[in-house]
């Protein structure tokens, strides 16, 4: 009852954040900093559905290019709302995670083969927008069409951080609902038994191919949402930030630092690597460039030896260990 | 429609690529044999190789072939201490925490040396004559590495099968629990693989810096195809490794000669995904 009134109380001051007296550019920066932080969260989140079963992708900026690409390109060229348009991504990156999903499980292309199918997967979707550079700007990038005004509903684009601000953090509550629905739920057992032993699983007749699927097109659904956000929000697209090896395994190292088994996990490592990087820019500037990447490669080359479960899972698993200890037997 | 002597230009320079990358693909893939953990970050090894020989050459003044040598022993050094500091204290653990440690030294080695070096390409300026045979234009900055390359991997091929050790190697890639069953010392085997593999990568970062410029992305530039072509070629199995990567370099120097540079690795990259569901074992691998 307790953790229900704490995170209520923590929710209502993150509703109240962006009123809350600070000076005008210091919340602007507060907010920016705290809109990545829920923005990269959301998009861990929806990695570890499939990570925590054993479906490690390398390749999820797949799924956050083509999200923030189509809608993207869809306002720049027909003028289509990103309203629309956020339908139109989600139903990419559903049908390449189809494409993807049904033979990978078919034919059993499990653990390392799995992550290096991805990873491919990952690098075509760079290399074609690269490649078709006559409307995607190739890896210049490409800068969101202006809705020529501070508020346009009908563009997604507002001048007010704050929108971005509360956009961000109702999609990071609705991330943290659907995870917490696939932990109640049925399939999760059916995954997890998937996770330890797929023969096995079968045997006693979990549909394999249909759960995997089926967590993979929800991870890839929701990572593309995840990219149309990160869109409209900088209103600039570039394939090396947003797909391709690079991002994927940022990706995966803010989880695997928050812990990837845990709710929260993937907010505490992003919290994390995004502090870490902000603090570093803004004591070093711009000289220690690549300082803030060395310090959490070597963190997580630390993590993964000493604390596999991640910082929040491994407290986590402190905590109950002394709970179960003190309480009487 | 394309001139035909472009074809087979861009083929021949297929060959020479796929010579550098098979010399990758084999050092990873003995990695892999041995050890059965892939090393995400093994171009980027490479890549450290690559900068030591700028500055020993660039900077320093050293001849090129002494530079290379010090690659080589660089490269092994480097080989050992991963092993010794990240792969002994995982090698038990699950595959996927194995994959990322080695993701985490990609991501440190390549922001370390952004922070070194900046995210500036350095190039060794060697001046090598270029031979024309037919009209197709041969440059030996392509055909030394080439050929060196080559020389190394039948230098492999003979250390694997003519020396003890290298039997050893190989007995434990086929079964690693019988080896130390049969009173021979693994750990030893895998620092022997680590350092073996370790110099192959300074070689193929000596071969490849005549031929590219290097900079802190230049793992991420060929590590995901080096993956492949391993994958492709059957994890663990040299001669499948031998025979993709000249598959892979073939598609992508004409690829990218018909369509473009970046269209001809989509369709390598495609090639990859196709075949691992058709092939998971590797190119040379019976269906079961």
């Amino acid at each position: 009852m307790s953790g229900r009134l704490l995170a209520g109380a923590l929710l209502a001051l993150l509703l109240a954040l962006p009123f809350l007296p600070m000076g005008g550019t210091r919340q602007q920066y507060v907010l920016h900093v705290v809109i990545q932080i829920f923005l990269w969260s959301f998009i861990g989140q929806a990695w570890s559905l499939m990570g925590r079963f054993g479906l490690v992708s390398l390749g999820h900026g797949a799924f956050l290019g083509v999200g923030a690409y189509t809608t993207t390109l869809l306002w720049n060229f027909y003028s289509l709302t990103p309203w629309i348009g956020v339908l139109i991504a989600v139903g990419m990156a559903v049908g390449i995670a189809v494409v993807l999903g049904i033979p990978s499980f078919r034919f059993r292309v499990v653990g390392h083969y799995f992550a290096l199918v991805t990873l491919a997967v990952g690098e075509v979707i760079r290399l074609l927008i690269i490649a078709e550079r006559d409307w995607t700007g190739g890896s210049l990038g490409l800068t969101l069409k202006t809705a020529g005004s501070d508020w346009s509903v009908f563009a997604v684009q507002f001048a007010d951080k704050r929108v971005f601000y509360y956009a961000s953090l109702a999609l990071f509550v609705a991330g943290l609902w659907v995870w917490d629905s696939v932990d109640r739920s049925m399939a999760r057992s059916g995954l997890e038994a998937i996770g330890e032993d797929e023969t096995a699983a079968a045997s006693v007749g979990i549909h394999v191919t249909r759960f995997k699927l089926g967590i993979t097109v929800l991870s890839a659904a929701l990572t593309a949402v995840g990219g149309v956000l990160y869109a409209q929000y900088f209103s600039y697209v570039n394939p090396d930030t947003l797909s391709g090896i690079g991002v994927s395994l940022k990706i995966v190292f803010a989880v695997v630092l928050g812990g990837m088994y845990s709710l929260l996990g993937p907010l505490v490592g992003t919290a994390l690597t995004t502090a870490l990087s902000e603090g570093l820019r803004i004591a070093f500037g711009l000289k220690l460039l690549g300082m803030a990447e060395t310090i959490y490669g070597l963190l997580l080359i630390i993590f993964i030896i000493f604390l596999p479960s991640g910082i929040y899972g491994s407290l986590r698993q402190v905590l109950r260990r002394r709970a179960t200890k003190t309480a009487p037997a | 429609m394309i001139d035909p002597i472009f074809l087979v230009e861009a083929a021949i320079n297929g060959i020479l690529l796929g010579g550098v990358l098979a010399l990758l693909a084999l050092g990873l893939n003995l990695i892999f044999g041995v050890l059965d953990i892939v090393w995400i970050a093994y171009v980027d090894l490479v890549m450290l190789c690559m900068y030591a020989i700028y500055f020993l050459n660039a900077v320093y003044g050293w001849p090129i072939w002494a530079a290379g040598v010090a690659s080589l022993g660089l490269g092994a050094l480097l080989g050992v201490g991963v092993h010794l500091l990240i792969i002994s204290p995982i090698l038990t653990s699950a595959p996927i925490n194995q994959l990322l440690a080695t993701g985490g030294l990609l991501f440190f080695l390549q922001s370390f040396a952004t922070f070194l070096w900046t995210t500036d390409h350095k190039t060794v300026r060697l001046s090598l004559p270029s031979y024309e045979v037919a009209g197709i234009f041969l440059p030996a900055t392509r055909l030394i590495p080439f050929a060196i390359s080559i020389l190394a991997v039948i230098a492999l091929y003979l250390f694997l099968t003519r020396t003890y050790i290298g039997t050893a190697i190989r007995a434990v890639s086929q079964d690693r629990d019988a080896m130390a069953l049969m009173g021979a010392n693994p750990q030893r085997v895998y620092i022997v693989t680590s350092a073996v593999g370790g110099a192959m990568a300074g070689l193929a970062g000596a071969l490849l810096i005549i031929q590219y410029s290097v900079h802190p992305f230049f793992g991420a530039q060929f590590g995901p195809l080096t993956f492949m072509v391993c994958v492709l070629g059957g994890l663990g199995n040299m001669v499948g490794a031998f025979i993709a990567s000249f598959i892979m370099s073939e598609i992508i120097a004409i690829g990218g000669v018909v369509i473009s540079t970046e269209m001809g690795y989509v369709i390598a990259f495609v090639v990859f995904i196709v075949m691992m569901f058709v092939r998971p074992g590797g190119i040379l691998a019976r269906r079961q």
